[in-house]
């Protein structure tokens, strides 16, 4: 009767795989699916029109007007990365809660039983469009520097160590993938955003009392993560990183992983 | 072929599920019909890996749904219409579903054709349908894999009389070509005029279980006639048990033996037939009145 039970198209009348010939969803396709996902909804499409938004008016206003010598790549870049830092852990917790919030779960565990591969290709795909948002910024530094060499007559100063550079993109990878471990762990999209403000904010508060002051050098992520991104890392620096990480990435994603994988999809 | 057995969940000391197996034939629509809060989308559940068992199991194609290598190329699966991210266009959440499951591009366009929403309903984000279209939506989705088998949760449920009878000719189209349908409903008309075999359950209970001709059979015959009292006393004298009122009765007995009796008795009958819905929904209503939560009220 209708057009898909036509003897053309219909999935019953011609030959389809049997069980056995079927293979299993390869993983890049999942990745690629998750990356898409973070994307093609309007809240994730307002994010990142956002963030090239601020981006655009931070390089803007500083080709206007900030002084001549200030107008570096280096100093173009730390300033786009401002409002990274604040959002990319959101996209990361949109990423990784819309299946719980919005239900979606539904569909993609019903696609895909095996949760596991589903949750690592969010991981994944959470990295990898963090690491496209940072080579964006890297863009819009790049062309703000550019025309303040152009308009404003400033010296050309593409200096920019490889320290610098890496500490950029390990820690933006850090941001978003926090963001993901907070919102597997509370699955819950405004709870999971409060909380991933608030805690490290309240940690830095407490942080500066001085008794607290050798845990914060350990834990808080906010602090050890100063040096990485100006990249001056020490050895030290790394090991208080790598424990900070730990805390606010790896204890997240350990209670999140198992949430995703035995929590029941309604 | 979906193969249920033994399958129990329980919370607790709450039973959601307790204990219920049955099987769908390929070729046939099976109705799993119950009052809200009885334990379908549950079993549903279970059956499609998203809610562990405490106990028995259910396997799809002979397999348990989670071993499937990619299930939606052989079960489609539609657990609830609404649940869709309402800032996605409808011809996205297709969309994605395809790539995942590596259906053909064109395919999107087939399955939105197939539930007969149109190129810029298609366009619209979920946010803005309703729940007659993200029911199309969700069975869409479902149909992506080209699958043999159909697992749908109250796909009814917001369409229209024009919907369901769509619908219904749908889906008895899929079933005649060799399809397996489960569908799950609290509305027994929805359910009935689909459904080949019925799985009735209540608080978790199966309650009823059968050909939908089987349940409706035991139900005896409705009569009218010019004089309903006069028949009534016939038909009580020939020791049937009669239930009704001014409208018409009700009689455990087959239409010829009703007939026949009216006949001997000089009775002009208006309305003589074997129950259908009316029957059937006493039966839904007495097997689950026990079980539902608004037995208090009656």
């Amino acid at each position: 009767m209708t057009a898909v039970l036509d003897p053309q198209t219909s999935h019953l009348t011609h030959d389809r795989a049997t069980l056995t010939e079927t293979s299993g969803i390869p993983f890049g396709r999942l990745v690629r699916v998750e990356l898409r996902k973070m994307v093609d909804t309007r809240a994730g499409r307002w994010m990142l029109i956002v963030m090239a938004a601020i981006s655009a008016i931070i390089v803007g206003a500083m080709v206007i007007w900030g002084t001549v010598d200030e107008t570096t790549f280096g100093v173009f870049v730390s300033l786009t990365s401002f409002p990274l830092m604040v959002l990319l852990p959101i996209v990361g917790i949109m990423a990784a809660t819309a299946e719980w919030s919005q239900r979606t779960g539904l569909v993609t565990f019903t696609l895909e039983p095996r949760r596991a591969r589903v949750f690592t290709a969010k991981i994944i795909a959470g990295v990898v469009l963090g690491l496209l948002v940072v080579a964006a910024s890297f863009a819009a530094a790049a062309i703000g520097h550019l025309l303040a060499t152009v308009v404003r007559d400033a010296p050309g100063d593409w200096s920019m160590p490889w320290q610098v550079v890496l500490g950029f993109v390990v820690g933006m990878t850090i941001f978003i993938l926090s963001g993901l471990g907070f919102g597997f762990a509370i699955l819950n999209t405004p709870v999971a955003i409060v909380a991933s403000i608030l805690l490290p904010t309240i940690w830095s508060i407490v942080g500066a009392f001085p008794r607290l002051e050798t845990a914060a050098t350990w834990l808080d992520l906010n602090r050890t993560i100063e040096p990485l991104m100006s990249g001056s890392m020490s050895g030290a620096d790394w090991a208080h990183l790598g424990t900070a990480s730990l805390v606010w990435i790896g204890l997240p994603m350990v209670i999140g992983g198992w949430r995703v994988l035995t929590r029941e999809v309604k | 072929m979906i193969t249920v057995t033994n399958l129990t969940k329980r919370y607790g000391s709450f039973t959601a599920v307790g204990d219920i197996s049955f099987d769908v034939a390929p070729g046939s629509v099976v109705g799993f019909l119950g009052p809200n809060g009885a334990g379908k989308s549950t079993a549903m559940r279970m059956m499609t890996g998203l809610t562990p068992p405490t106990s028995g199991r259910s396997t799809i194609l002979g397999r348990e749904y989670k071993d499937l290598p990619n299930p939606a190329r052989h079960v489609g699966v539609m657990l609830d219409a609404a649940a869709q991210h309402p800032g996605r266009t409808g011809r996205e959440v297709l969309h994605l579903i395809g790539k995942t499951i590596g259906a053909p591009k064109a395919r999107v366009e087939q399955s939105l054709e197939l539930v007969g929403l149109t190129p810029d309903e298609s366009k619209r984000r979920v946010r803005n349908y309703s729940l007659g279209m993200r029911q199309r939506l969700g069975l869409a989705g479902a149909l992506m894999g080209d699958p043999q088998v159909l697992i749908l949760d109250e796909p009814a449920n917001g369409l229209d009389p024009q919907g369901i009878h769509w619908m219904r000719q749908l889906l008895r189209a899929y079933a005649d070509q060799g399809g397996t349908v489960l569908l799950s409903s609290h509305l027994l008309h929805e359910v009935q005029i689909i459904a080949d075999e019925l799985v009735m359950i209540g608080r978790g209970k199966i309650v009823a279980q059968g050909r939908k001709e089987e349940l409706l059979g035991a139900q005896g015959t409705r009569v009218a006639s010019l004089d309903n009292e006069r028949l009534a006393g016939a038909l009580r004298a020939a020791a049937l048990e009669v239930t009704g009122d001014r409208s018409g009765l009700h009689v455990q007995a087959t239409p010829e033996q009703v007939g026949r009796i009216a006949l001997s008795a000089e009775v002009v009958l208006t309305e003589l037939h074997t129950t259908g819905s009316e029957g059937l929904e006493q039966l839904f209503l007495s097997l689950t009145a026990a079980d539902s939560r608004d037995s208090a009220a009656a």
